[in-house]
C-alpha cells in the first residue's frame, strides 16, 4: 500500500471523521490519498485557520482535532495554532509536508525544518525517516495527543516517504513508547491527607481550571464541591466545568475575575487548586499571593505542580479519579459544615459589596457588557461562545453564564486574537446541532477573515457576534489606565465595512447601533441561513473591570 | 498519621517541600538514541532558563540507548522542577539524581601548558602528583592528560596555570551510582 494510503487508514483507526487542512507541493501525496479518504476534509483558507480549527473540534468534542498543511510556509502557518494548542492542553495532531528527503538540509524550495522550529511547542514530534514509520508515528501521535496532559503532536512527513510501498497492517494494541507513561490513578494517602487537611480547613477555596474540562470531571467537580459547603471559582479555561448560576460558584478568579473570588483565595486558609496552573494571570504577584493558604495541588502534569506555588499536599492525577477518590475520602470524615459558616458569612458580604456590574448608557448606546447579556438572552445561555483574546473574551467570561463544560472555547494561555472564527468553525463541525457562536473582536477577526470562505463554502453555519468598538481595545485600556493616555496604533478607524465584507464571503450580514434593537438583531442572525454576522457597535472606550493590575496582588484590584 | 485514622490533618503543620538544594547535582539520563533527542533536552533547558554546568552524552551497553551525564547548579535551579521537566520529554527513558555519596564521577581533562625547559620539571612534578599523563610534547609544550573529580581538575588547572595554560578541554563528568557491598 502507498504510504498516504496507510496514514489516512492510520486515521480512520483513530476514528477520524474530520480533518482541516491546505494542500501544497510536499503534501501532494497525501491530498492524493485524501481524495479516497473515509473522513471529510475541510479545505481552510490558511492553515492557521485549519489549525485553530482543529483546536475548537478537539475543544467542542473532546476527541483528537486534525489539521495538515504542507512544509515550509504551509508548516510556519501553523506555528500559531500548535503555540495554542501547548498552551492550552488541546489534544491535536498536525502532519505536515516536507520535502523530499534528498532535498532535506540543502534548503530547497519550501523547505523549512518544522520538526525544529516546533520543538519547544509541541508535546510531542515525529519526523518520518522511513515510509513504514507513516502509520506507525501516526497511531503514536494519537496517544500522546489524547492521554496525559493533552496536547499537540506534529509529524513531519518527506513527500518522497508518502509516495512509498510499504506493507501495511492496522496497528493493535498501544504503541511501544517506553519514556512516555502518563500518570492517571492519583496516590490515595496522599488523597487522604488532602481530605483530612479540607475537613479542617476554615476558609477553603476550591480553584479549578481547564484540567476538569479535559478530564471530562465536571460531574465529579460538582459532587465533590457539593458534598460539603465548599466555594468554588475557576478559571478563563475552566468555565463552565462548574456551573455559573450554583449558589456555591464565586465567579472566575485572576485578572478580570471577581473581587469575590480573589478576596477569597487571599484569605483562604486551604486552596484545593485541580487542573490549574497558577498562571501569572491568576497569581498577580507571586510573593503576595494567597498569602494565609496552604495548597493542595492536583495536577496529571507533575511539573506543573510546585513550578510556580509550592504544594503542601502534592497530588498527581487524572482529575476525574482524584475528585471521585477525594470525595468518598472526605465524606468518610462527616466534616462539619457549621465551620465554614463564618467564611460564608463573609463571601455573602463580598458578593454583596462588589457585585459585577458596570454603568449602562441611558440612549441608543450599546455597552460591551450589555451586549454579552443580550447575547445570553437571545441564545438563552445554551450556545456554545467562542472568542479571541482581549475585552470582549473577558466580559463574555464575566457575563455570559457558563453552566456546561466545553461550552467555552477561547485562546486562555496563549491569548491569540482571530482564534474565534475558526475555532468556531471546528466546534460546529464537531456539534452540528448544537448554535455555535463567535464572539468576535473586531480586532482580532480581521486577522483571519479569510475563514469566512471555508465557513461559507462548506456550508458550516457558524454565526459571528462582532463586538466593533474600533479598538485594539484591551491594549487601548492599559494605554490609558498605565500609558498616560498615550495612544499609540490602538485605533482602528472604520475599516473594513463588516457587514459588506460578510456579504461579499456570502455570509448574512446585519449591523446593530441601537441597543433596543439588539436583542432581535441577534436573534434574526441566529436566525438566518447559513453562516452570519452581526456587526455590533459598542462604545468605543468602554474598560473592563475590576482588574488586578499586571504585577499587583488581589486585594490591590481596581474598578 | 497512618492513613484512615479520625484525626485531622492540621493546617499549620502542612509544609511544602523547598525548591533549592543549594548544591551541584549529577543527573544521569537514558534516553532513545534517537535523532534530535540533545536538541530536545537542550532546548528545554534553554527555554526554561535552566543552565546547564556540565554535559556529557555516550553510547551504553545498550545501542538503542544513550547516556546523558549533565550537571547543574542546586543552589540557582530547583533540581525537581527540571528533572520533572525531563520526564515530559517522550524520548526520555529514565532520570536519576545521582547521590553524591553514593556516585562515582570523573571528568577527564587535556591541558596544553607553557613548559620551557627551566619550568618542565615543576610541571612534571605536578603531574605525577595529580597522577596525570604526559601525552604530548613539543619543543615549548606539554599536553597532559587528567582523570578525576571535578574538583581534581579545578586544582590542577590552579597549579598549571601560572606557569602559562594554552589551551585546555574538558569533557564534562559521567556518573555512575556505587555498587552496593554485596552485589
Amino acid at each position: 500500500m502507498r504510504a498516504a494510503d496507510a496514514l489516512c487508514e492510520a486515521l480512520k483507526a483513530e476514528g477520524v471523521e474530520h480533518v482541516f487542512g491546505i494542500p501544497g507541493g510536499a503534501n501532494l501525496p497525501t491530498y492524493d490519498a485524501i481524495y479516497d479518504a473515509e473522513f471529510t476534509h475541510i479545505q481552510a483558507r490558511h492553515e492557521q485557520g485549519a489549525g485553530h480549527a482543529a483546536e475548537g473540534y478537539a475543544k467542542a468534542s473532546g476527541r483528537v482535532g486534525v489539521a495538515f498543511a504542507t512544509s515550509g510556509p504551509g508548516a510556519t502557518n501553523l506555528v500559531t495554532a500548535i503555540t495554542d494548542a501547548m498552551l492550552d492542553s488541546v489534544p491535536t495532531v498536525f502532519i505536515t509536508g516536507q520535502v523530499r528527503t534528498d532535498l532535506i538540509g540543502t534548503d530547497g524550495f519550501q523547505e523549512a525544518d518544522v520538526t525544529g522550529i516546533t520543538l519547544p511547542i509541541v508535546k510531542h514530534s515525529f519526523l518520518v525517516t522511513d515510509p513504514r514509520q507513516i502509520p506507525e508515528y501516526i497511531h503514536a501521535a494519537f496517544h500522546i495527543a489524547s492521554t496525559g496532559r493533552p496536547g499537540p503532536v506534529l509529524v513531519d512527513v518527506p513527500q518522497d516517504l508518502s509516495r512509498a510501498d510499504i506493507e501495511y497492517e492496522p496497528a493493535e494494541g498501544r504503541p511501544n513508547l517506553p519514556g512516555y507513561k502518563p500518570p492517571t490513578e492519583g496516590n490515595i494517602k496522599q488523597i487522604r491527607l488532602a481530605a483530612k487537611a479540607l475537613a479542617n480547613a476554615q476558609r477553603p477555596v476550591v480553584y479549578a481550571g481547564g484540567g476538569i474540562v479535559n478530564a471530562d470531571a465536571s460531574a465529579e467537580l460538582i459532587e465533590f464541591a457539593t458534598s460539603d459547603k465548599l466555594p468554588v471559582t475557576l478559571t478563563v479555561m475552566g468555565l463552565g466545568a462548574f456551573p455559573a448560576p450554583h449558589d456555591q460558584w464565586l465567579g472566575m478568579l485572576g485578572m478580570h475575575g471577581t473581587r469575590t473570588a480573589n478576596y477569597a483565595m487571599d484569605n483562604a486558609d486551604l486552596i484545593l487548586a485541580i487542573g490549574a496552573r497558577f498562571d501569572d494571570r491568576i497569581t498577580g504577584k507571586l510573593s503576595e499571593f494567597a498569602p494565609r493558604a496552604k495548597f493542595v495541588h492536583v495536577d496529571i502534569d507533575p511539573a506543573e505542580i510546585s513550578k510556580n506555588v509550592p504544594a503542601h499536599i502534592p497530588i498527581v492525577g487524572d482529575a476525574r479519579d482524584v475528585l471521585a477518590k477525594l470525595t468518598r475520602e472526605y465524606r468518610a470524615l462527616k466534616a462539619d459544615s457549621a465551620r465554614l459558616d463564618d467564611w460564608w458569612k463573609q463571601i455573602r458580604a463580598w458578593q454583596a459589596e462588589y457585585p459585577l456590574g458596570y454603568e449602562d448608557s441611558s440612549d441608543s448606546e450599546i455597552k460591551p457588557q450589555f451586549m454579552i447579556e443580550a447575547m445570553y438572552e437571545a441564545t438563552e445561555g445554551e450556545a456554545i461562545i467562542t472568542s479571541d483574546v482581549g475585552q470582549h473574551q473577558m466580559w463574555a467570561a464575566q457575563y455570559y453564564h457558563f453552566s456546561r463544560p466545553r461550552q467555552w472555547i477561547n485562546s486562555g494561555g496563549l491569548g491569540t486574537m482571530g482564534f474565534g472564527l475558526p475555532a468556531a468553525i471546528g466546534a460546529k463541525v464537531a456539534r452540528p446541532d448544537d448554535t455555535v457562536v463567535c464572539l468576535a473582536g473586531d480586532g482580532s477577526l480581521v486577522m483571519v477573515c479569510q475563514e469566512f470562505a471555508t465557513a461559507a463554502v462548506h456550508d458550516i453555519p457558524v454565526k459571528v457576534f462582532l463586538m466593533n468598538n474600533g479598538h485594539f481595545g484591551m491594549v487601548r485600556q492599559w494605554q490609558e489606565l498605565f500609558w498616560d493616555g498615550r495612544y499609540s496604533s490602538v485605533e482602528m478607524g472604520d475599516s473594513p465595512d463588516w457587514v459588506k465584507l460578510a456579504e461579499a464571503f456570502g455570509w448574512t450580514g446585519m449591523r446593530c447601533a441601537d441597543k433596543r434593537q439588539l436583542k432581535d438583531a441577534m436573534r434574526a442572525t441566529l436566525d438566518a441561513e447559513g453562516p452570519a454576522l452581526l456587526d455590533v457597535q459598542v462604545s468605543k472606550t468602554e474598560n473592563c473591570f475590576p482588574m488586578i493590575p499586571a504585577g499587583a496582588a488581589a486585594r490591590d484590584m481596581v474598578g | 498519621m497512618e492513613a484512615g485514622t479520625p484525626e485531622l490533618v492540621k493546617l499549620e503543620d502542612l509544609e511544602a517541600s523547598r525548591a533549592l538544594t543549594g548544591r551541584k547535582h549529577v543527573l544521569s539520563l537514558l534516553v532513545e538514541n534517537k535523532p534530535g533527542v540533545l536538541a530536545r533536552i537542550a532546548g528545554l533547558f534553554s527555554r526554561r532558563g535552566f543552565n546547564i554546568d556540565t554535559l556529557a552524552v555516550g553510547p551504553t551497553d545498550d545501542p538503542d540507548v544513550s547516556r546523558i551525564t549533565l550537571t547543574l547548579d542546586g543552589a540557582v535551579h530547583p533540581i525537581d522542577q527540571v528533572t520533572k521537566q525531563l520526564h515530559k520529554l517522550v524520548n526520555v527513558l529514565k532520570i536519576r539524581d545521582m547521590e553524591p555519596d553514593q556516585t562515582i564521577s570523573r571528568e577527564m581533562a587535556l591541558f596544553r601548558v607553557q613548559a620551557a625547559v627551566d619550568g618542565r620539571a615543576e610541571i612534571m612534578h605536578f603531574a605525577e602528583i595529580f597522577r596525570a599523563k604526559i601525552v604530548d610534547v613539543s619543543r615549548r609544550t606539554l599536553t597532559i592528560e587528567v582523570t578525576g573529580s571535578n574538583d581534581k581538575i579545578d586544582a590542577f588547572e590552579r597549579m598549571v596555570r601560572p606557569h602559562g595554560l594554552i589551551e585546555m578541554a574538558r569533557t564534562g563528568e559521567v556518573a555512575i551510582a556505587r555498587s552496593r557491598p554485596d552485589q
